[in-house]
């Protein structure tokens, strides 16, 4: 009898150590597939806020995302035609995003970023400052950046940058509690 | 606490993120609880309203104590208790 209860006292401990490792964290996924200045800007707002309140933050910048990673000051050599193009026509770095709505030849962007400034919000190269201060993992998506002909030489010096497939991010936001799309 | 209980409070640190915007007041409430001792009160100025909201919201994550606030011309002073 003792036997038994002992043989079902192990069965419920692997049971609850099972649900225990698939319990989510503390941690939020976000995506960043947008390359406009608007809804980047609403994704790092949330990521350092999310670290502000101890959470664990995995950004992954895919498609349109990862061209506001580039560092406008990096030269890259070696790109072929397509690459080149591609390089040439999407925005080399933060600075150069434009707002999805009322952008109007870029007049709509430079009065934001002129609010902003006078309501002291925090523009956008500010919050990737804070962010990596505060240990906001950004992931990079391999293969738009291959697609889009952007090489790892041209990236931003970013301390918790790494590069990575859907499989990472299918894997950390397994783990997270929230996830975003944006 | 009341208004009152608060306006004579004596905070052992003032925060003052009057300079920033969402979500400013938070980040800098993070970056200075490292300073606070447990039991010791922390102040923070905002003059961000959202802040109001939030901070509350991030001292029961914290497990700090939300003691109130006080709306002076704009201006909003937030307790916390660590």
């Amino acid at each position: 009898m003792s036997l038994e209860i002992e043989q079902q006292v192990k069965l419920l401990q692997e049971q609850l150590n099972q649900l225990q490792s698939k319990q989510a964290k503390d941690q939020i996924s976000i995506i960043v597939f947008s390359g406009d200045l608007d809804k980047v800007l609403a994704a790092m707002i949330i990521a350092t806020g999310a670290r502000a309140m101890d959470m664990e933050v995995k950004m992954f910048f895919t498609f349109w995302g990862t061209a506001m990673l580039r560092d406008k000051n990096k030269p890259v050599n070696g790109k072929d035609f397509m690459s080149k193009m591609f390089g040439f026509m999407l925005p080399k770095g933060s600075t150069q995003l434009k707002l999805s709505k009322l952008n109007m030849g870029g007049m709509g962007t430079t009065m934001l970023k002129g609010l902003m400034k006078k309501k002291r919000v925090a523009s956008l190269e500010e919050m990737v400052t804070t962010a990596a201060e505060l240990g906001v993992e950004i992931n990079i998506c391999e293969m738009s950046m291959d697609l889009m002909g952007f090489k790892k030489s041209e990236m931003i010096d970013y301390p918790h940058l790494k590069y990575c497939g859907v499989g990472t991010y299918l894997s950390d936001a397994d783990e997270s509690r929230v996830q975003l799309f944006i | 606490m009341t208004a009152e209980d608060l306006k004579i409070l004596k905070s052992d640190k003032v925060v003052d993120a009057r300079g920033t915007a969402c979500p400013g007041p938070l980040l800098a409430a993070k970056k200075a609880i490292g300073d606070v001792q447990t039991g010791q009160i922390m102040e923070i100025l905002s003059a961000d309203e959202g802040t109001k909201s939030d901070i509350p919201k991030w001292a029961k994550k914290q497990n700090f104590e939300y003691l109130g606030s006080i709306d002076e011309d704009g201006i909003y002073r937030l307790f916390i208790k660590k």
